[in-house]
């Protein structure tokens, strides 16, 4: 009889599909996945220890830099953990503003996702492109708000660090009227299309008791079928005044969570609008010390980032740095279920699913 | 169900797990942490907190404190805290894994950040740092191989500065 043995096949760390520097080790039987195990800290800077020696503000670009995607939902986690350990009040005005600015990060962030995932399958540049392509649209608005494209470090504690320019809304409006246009457009060229569906649908199903065993958050939870969203769940900021639905599907399979992601955004861009809309005028920071000490004690609070539920547990002694600063980072508890995924396929369908998974290594070493 | 009803079930059906109540802007109940994984299975399974949101440590000198953020992902509730001291020599709590496997990856992260160990875990390993590290980098006796106290050095002259 013909004996047959498993192999075992690293995978990265440097691997253009794994988004970052993040290594897997593979068992493998032939061409079939048997086991998976992660392997991270290859983008590990020490950022909770670093938090520890600096002030709470020193700490705000700190964030920028964990899912460097996603600057300004970042900023909105740690800023309203330290409002809610100082309790702090933050100006109408500015929250508008904040709603604004998470939002339109959760369409870069998306247009991102989407288009890597299809870079991932193969579409070499063509959809990430167009994808970048609009991206550049809503940095521009960044920029002229922030200075910055990425690491933005606009908000502060009880407010934002500047005003809009006047330029700002009615740009916001015509981008966000061109992205309406402009994701019916995506959804012609890549949603019915015949290899994207081949290489996406039945793949890497994740059942909706093992994703709430396994805290999955954000579009990939919503894509198993659970409408659990923070920003319905428990309403932070201003979220309670809009009207939005939460996208959810039954697949739970690749092509669900690609699909949920195309929701999201629209839906994004229904609050954005919302928002614009009802923009009042008015200060943008309140009063607030510039050396914050914030009383002895600990909080966490949490917000529905565009990968996840995002959350800040801090601890004060009533100094002027943080005792502890912890970052429930949401893409490091996602991976969790990984090697459930890929078991039994092929590593073309893994790096489908690490695409639709959506991770940035910059947020889980931190 | 309120937090003060779930302090009385826990009270009620686990008598003496409860250490402490102390006051928090998040309501805070601390357990024994023999009594962890029990409470924690009953409260899953009974009373419908089935969502773990996060498993974090805090170093307070003689003892560590292992905190835990309990939710639920079907209803509009908030979240409950949990938290755990246990003496800075032994460091041992048990794993809530085997509960909920979303813990996986937060307790290597504690374990490997803070040295705190869970017993049960299925494969406690290192995380972030390298196999054969030394040392345990979130702790405050920590020494790092580079100058730290430059970083502090600087916050402390901003915040005495005339104007800050």
């Amino acid at each position: 009889m013909l004996k047959t043995r498993t192999i075992t096949l690293n995978l990265g760390p440097q691997h253009p599909s794994t988004h970052g520097v993040f290594r897997m080790v593979l068992t493998m039987d032939g061409e079939t996945i048997v086991d998976l195990k992660p392997i991270f800290g290859y983008l590990h800077r020490g950022m909770e220890k670093l938090a520890e020696t600096r002030t709470y503000l020193q700490n705000m670009p700190l964030t920028d830099r964990m899912d460097y995607i996603c600057a300004m939902t970042n900023n909105l986690a740690y800023a309203i953990t330290v409002e809610k350990l100082a309790g702090l009040e933050v100006p109408e005005r500015a929250e508008y503003i904040r709603v604004i600015m998470a939002e339109f990060t959760r369409v870069v962030n998306h247009l991102v996702a989407i288009g890597a995932l299809l870079n991932d399958l193969g579409a070499f540049f063509t959809p990430m492109l167009y994808c970048l392509r609009e991206r550049e649209r809503i940095l521009d608005l960044f920029e002229m708000t922030c200075g910055a494209r990425m690491t933005c470090n606009y908000l502060r504690f009880g407010g934002v660090a500047a005003d809009l320019p006047e330029e700002f809304v009615p740009q916001a409006r015509e981008v966000v009227a061109g992205l309406y246009y402009w994701v019916d457009d995506l959804e012609r060229l890549l949603t019915t299309n015949e290899i994207l569906l081949a290489r996406l649908q039945g793949i890497g199903i994740l059942p909706r008791e093992l994703a709430i065993n396994c805290s999955v958050t954000g579009p990939t939870l919503r894509a198993s079928g659970v409408p659990y969203d923070v920003r319905r769940a428990a309403p932070y900021s201003i979220y309670d005044r809009f009207d939005f639905k939460i996208p959810t599907l039954d697949e739970g399979d690749c092509y669900a969570r690609y699909l949920i992601r195309l929701a999201e955004i629209r839906q994004s861009l229904h609050i954005i609008e919302q928002a614009l809309d009802h923009l009042p005028p008015g200060e943008v920071q309140a009063k607030v010390p510039r050396l914050l000490r914030p009383p002895v004690g600990d909080a966490y609070a949490r917000i529905e980032s565009p990968k996840g539920e995002l959350g800040f547990y801090l601890v004060s002694d009533g100094g002027i740095s943080p005792y502890r600063f912890h970052v429930r980072a949401p893409t490091l508890i996602n991976l969790t279920v990984l090697p459930d995924l890929v078991r039994g396929l092929r590593i073309p369908d893994l790096v489908a699913i690490i695409g639709s998974i959506d991770i940035v290594m910059g947020e889980i070493d931190r | 169900m309120t937090d003060e009803e779930i302090l009385a079930r826990i009270e009620e059906h686990f008598p003496g797990a409860v250490v402490e109540v102390p006051q928090a802007l998040d309501f805070t109940i601390v357990l024994r942490a023999e009594r962890l994984l029990e409470v924690a299975t009953y409260l899953r399974d009974e009373l419908g907190l089935d969502y773990l949101i996060s498993v974090t440590s805090v170093d307070r000198g003689d003892e560590f404190e292992v905190v835990y953020h309990l939710g639920t992902m079907t209803d509009q509730a908030g979240y409950l805290v949990l938290k755990v001291r246990v003496l800075r020599p032994s460091a041992e709590v048990p794993s809530l894994t085997p509960l909920w496997r979303g813990a996986e990856f937060q307790e290597d992260e504690v374990y490997d950040l803070m040295g705190i160990r869970f017993t049960g875990h299925p494969n406690l390993r290192r995380i972030m740092m390298w196999e054969g590290y030394e040392g345990h980098p979130l702790r405050k006796d920590f020494r790092p191989p580079y100058p730290i106290e430059t970083d502090r050095l600087i916050a402390q002259s901003y915040a005495e500065s005339e104007n800050p």
